[in-house]
């Protein structure tokens, strides 16, 4: 492997930017070719296809054996909320290899203390996704109970073609959500992508257990299908 | 918190800077029940340090050795793994699956 390229995948990584490492098995070229790029790339149409099923693999063409390393940006998880439920759901993330980060206007919640090893920012989540933008590698849970803080982020995540966008809060609470989206011009086919009551029905009780419930609903969405292309209109 | 395919090739490219010999080891095919998805990788120093997997531990200890090979000669290799292996008592795969390891030196 050659360093040059590892290093140019290493720092797309790093910055959140998909492509695709191609290796030549018969004389052990290399290269490694950003989404960008796919276009000008004579096995671009076979790089993009490998991104979408965000999966590595190898691949005969023309008599020729190659191995395609697919480099997709690490899943981030986006918690609306520093409350109990994100207390267990964070470290549950990053262990399922999600990179969580919690959002929380009210500072007497947004705490180093209760969130040790998660960034958490102590802003309303407009501003704080401002800075790092939710794209279609993102995950978002809604779990403060609160529109004022909640809405805002919701807004964000319908427009922006997150994986998965799940919302606390009862069926009523919820039916109240959609009015409010709809009223700011959002159609059912975007309101349908919510996931509410958030959560796979396992008959979670604790807050752990909601959290666990959370975690199986966001991997279910990741992996069960492909993630969805990008360029939806907002 | 548990590596995953990023940190091991990022430690790849800070193992190497650091000036050590360094291969990368990846699983680019399996058949049946395989323990690790193609795509994963076992990063290999010249000492038979290592980081990553590339079976969940079945065949690491026989990768690690064909690794120092390849940092020494240069020459990358494809190994084999599977229970219908001869040397299956040793490095075989006990769920029965079978997969292609690429090794290759960092350079």
């Amino acid at each position: 492997m050659r360093l040059d390229v590892l290093k140019a995948m290493n720092a797309a990584r790093r910055e959140r930017r998909a492509g695709v490492m191609v290796t030549r098995f018969d004389d052990g070229s290399q290269r490694f070719v950003e989404a960008s790029g796919f276009a000008a790339d004579p096995l671009g149409e076979r790089l993009d296809q490998a991104l979408r099923m965000g999966k590595s693999g190898a691949l005969a063409l023309d008599g020729v054996e190659y191995f395609l390393t697919v480099q997709a940006p690490p899943p981030r998880l986006v918690l609306i909320g520093a409350v109990h439920i994100s207390q267990a759901l964070a470290p549950m993330a990053r262990i399922a290899g999600l990179d969580p980060t919690v959002i929380d206007p009210r500072t007497a919640f947004a705490t180093p203390e209760r969130f040790p090893d998660t960034p958490v920012v102590a802003e309303w989540p407009d501003e704080a996704l401002a800075t790092a933008p939710p794209d279609r590698y993102t995950a978002i849970c809604l779990l403060t109970h609160d529109p004022k803080i909640d809405d805002p982020a919701l807004v964000l995540a319908l427009r922006a073609d997150c994986f998965y966008i799940g919302a606390l809060g009862s069926k009523k609470t919820h039916a109240k959500r959609i009015e409010r989206m709809r009223a700011l011009g959002f159609d059912d086919e975007a309101l349908a992508r919510i996931h509410a009551p958030i959560g796979l029905d396992i008959g979670a009780v604790s807050p752990a257990e909601i959290a666990v419930s959370i975690i199986g609903e966001v991997v279910a969405s990741l992996r069960r299908k492909p993630l969805r292309t990008e360029g939806r209109a907002p | 918190m548990i590596s995953r395919e990023d940190d091991v090739l990022a430690a790849a490219e800070a193992w190497r800077e650091a000036g050590r010999g360094v291969a990368v080891a990846t699983v680019v095919e399996t058949w049946g029940s395989a323990p690790r998805p193609v795509g994963s990788h076992l990063v290999i120093d010249a000492d038979g340090d290592f980081l990553g997997s590339v079976s969940g531990g079945c065949v690491e200890g026989a990768v690690v050795e064909e690794a120092g090979e390849v940092i020494a000669t240069g020459a990358p290799r494809m190994l084999e793994f599977g229970v219908a292996d001869e040397t299956a008592w040793r490095v075989g795969l006990s769920c029965g699956g079978r997969i292609r390891v690429y090794v290759e030196r960092l350079d």
